[in-house]
């Protein structure tokens, strides 16, 4: 805040103390006026913005305690210092519980009053800016990032609303690449917790124990490598929502140490023996059949029914044609907009081929042939059927394939279709790790 | 001919002043002279806080001013205050024709350290600067080393230097263009 800019009101009685700080503060070369009544003031305050006022506690007539309360019903933001001869050193004490940022006491120390001045502009500043970030995450929580038309889309926006303005636990289920993570955050945006963060945490890509210290984080030297003091995951979501992709991937215990996490809200980083308090909304997502996982003993039946508090089902792409175009418009003006193309339509051939794929690796897979069209797309001002390299794709099979990532993708995808999904059994087919598998299904947005 | 007149108010050493009279004139280049005013320092005496009230002071300075002084600037050894605050270093009218200065707090002895005669010297000239600076106009300036810089603690008034920045130095040269004839 520019101290140019700064406007000051003093409240006095007292002529010689409203001259001698008019003069005090003009020469600092802040903008200010006087007022030598509570009355006289709340005249001054409702004609124009201030940032601080300045009020003497024994004023006749209305007092500085309750001009206080009508300053605040005119602006909450203004900061309030009282100025108090040393016999009302209690009643300032008692309008700072009120609201008031300060007091300071006849005969004021100049260096304390400059210094007090210095710190309430710093937090006049600092509230203004606080103010201006809600309002940008308001904003922000507005932009609804689901697109679509369709009935399923629609339906999914209604169980965001209803399921945000509570606190209990979701599973998102959806096939890969549906957009599972948007609707973990859409809900986190319109709850009351979208101040403070929302952690994701892909259970999937991470080894066991890294996993784990992952989300309890650990002291310096709780095992070979924890080189610094780490703070865990669960302990920078709290206040905010942790999100859980990918939750029917891990192992029994980690089932076990999270569910007790959930139940008590609290833990013990790794190597250290402080229970940790946390506070957060729990949203988890899975393309598993837990149900079945449930059934074969590979997932505790008393975590399931602890996530499955309030379930959201996305459809594939497949299922919700009407809404290609809408995404691949979306996606169009997002990428041309970031990477500052005047590519602003798509061919109706292009189209086409569009809304007849079947896009096996949902709108991840959409966005991305978007983002890919508009690099090729060179100097034209549309897509075109030969800048979306789908044939190749729908194709795999073919002999159409030329690159190496492209048997690789085709080859991968056939041992997923052959194993019915399961990742452990493609991965020691394959013979690559677990993580390793889950990475290139997610690089080629391949459908389990 | 226009000048700045240098007041003392009591006792003030003759070298002092005649030290002070070169330095103001080389900083404003205007002439300046050491006058001798009637001033009664009884009525703003306040024997509660044994220090003089230095708006009273400078209205008895300011009083019935010579047609050739442009400014008057008052020197004192006496702790002055104004009812709000617990001192001032000294005290001026923004745009006005007055200014003030006590020498009562810019000497080590004050802080119980001994006395450096140089660094008083300073002190006092730094503080007459700034309080006539306020007389042409001048603000305070954020700029640490320039003399129109705040000063509520000694250590700052150490800390910057005699010189206006350049910013005040154009301020200060509008003033005279606009008026000084001669």
């Amino acid at each position: 805040m520019d101290q140019q800019k700064v406007s000051i009101l003093i409240v006095d009685d007292e002529f010689s103390v409203r001259d001698s700080l008019y003069n005090w503060f003009k020469v600092e070369g802040y903008r200010v006026d006087t007022a030598e009544n509570g009355t006289e003031a709340l005249k001054k305050l409702q004609e124009g913005p201030w940032d601080i006022a300045l009020l003497d506690i024994k004023m006749p007539g209305m007092d500085g305690i309750e001009l206080q309360k009508h300053i605040k019903r005119i602006d909450k933001t203004l900061v309030i210092i009282f100025i108090t001869a040393f016999a009302t050193v209690d009643t300032a004490v008692e309008a700072m519980k009120d609201g008031a940022f300060d007091y300071i006491s006849k005969p004021v120390d100049p260096d304390k009053l400059s210094v007090l001045i210095r710190n309430a502009v710093n937090h006049r500043r600092l509230v203004a800016e606080n103010i201006q970030l809600k309002q940008k995450v308001e904003e922000l929580s507005l932009q609804d990032e689901i697109v679509g038309e369709s009935p399923q889309v629609k339906k999914i926006q209604e169980l965001i609303e209803v399921v945000a303005q509570t606190d209990a636990t979701v599973l998102i289920r959806g096939e890969s690449g549906t957009g599972k993570e948007l609707v973990a955050q859409a809900i986190h945006a319109k709850s009351n917790r979208r101040y403070f963060p929302i952690i994701s945490i892909n259970c999937g890509s991470l080894a066991e124990g890294l996993l784990e210290s992952e989300l309890f984080g650990h002291e310096r030297g709780a095992f070979t490598g924890a080189q610094y003091k780490r703070k865990g995951k669960l302990e920078m979501a709290n206040g905010g929502t942790i999100f859980f992709d990918e939750i029917g991937n891990i192992s029994a215990k980690m089932q076990m140490d999270l569910l007790r996490v959930i139940e008590t809200k609290q833990f013990t980083p790794l190597g250290s023996n402080k229970i940790i308090n946390v506070d957060f909304r729990v949203i988890a997502a899975t393309n598993t059949d837990l149900e079945k996982e449930v059934a074969e003993k590979n997932f505790r039946e008393d975590f399931y029914y602890r996530l499955n508090v309030f379930s959201i089902q996305i459809p594939p792409l497949r299922e919700r044609t009407a809404d290609i175009p809408l995404l691949a418009y979306y996606f169009l003006g997002k990428y041309a907009k970031s990477m500052n193309k005047k590519v602003t339509d798509i061919s109706s051939e292009a189209m086409k081929i569009l809304a007849q794929y079947e896009w096996p690796g949902n709108i991840r897979e959409l966005r991305n042939t978007v983002e890919r069209a508009l690099v090729v797309v060179g100097k034209k001002d549309r897509i075109e059927p030969e800048d979306l390299n789908l044939h190749t794709l729908s194709k795999q099979d073919s002999t159409e394939i030329e690159s190496l990532e492209d048997l690789e993708k085709a080859h991968i995808q056939r041992i997923l279709e052959r194993n019915n999904g399961n990742i452990s059994k493609s991965a020691e087919m394959l013979k690559i790790d677990r993580v390793t598998l889950y990475n290139k299904i997610k690089k080629y947005s391949l459908q389990r | 001919m226009s000048y700045i007149d240098i007041v003392p108010i009591g006792k003030i050493e003759e070298a002092t002043l005649i030290s002070l009279k070169h330095s103001l004139f080389q900083t404003f280049k205007i002439q300046t002279r050491i006058r001798n005013r009637p001033i009664d320092l009884s009525p703003v005496y306040d024997p509660i806080r044994n220090q003089y009230n230095s708006s009273g002071l400078l209205v008895q300075l300011i009083n019935d001013l010579a047609p050739e002084t442009m400014k008057i600037l008052g020197v004192t050894e006496v702790d002055l205050f104004i009812p709000i605050f617990t001192f001032l270093f000294g005290e001026a009218q923004l745009n006005g024709p007055g200014a003030l200065v006590s020498a009562h707090r810019l000497r080590n002895p004050f802080y119980g350290i001994p006395e450096n005669e140089e660094m008083f010297k300073n002190r006092l000239l730094k503080e007459s600067i700034h309080e006539l600076g306020h007389t042409f106009g001048l603000i305070h300036c954020f700029t640490l080393r320039c003399v129109m810089n705040t000063s509520t603690y000694v250590e700052e008034i150490d800390q910057k230097s005699a010189d206006f920045c350049s910013a005040c130095e154009k301020e200060i040269l509008r003033w005279r263009n606009g008026n000084l004839t001669d």
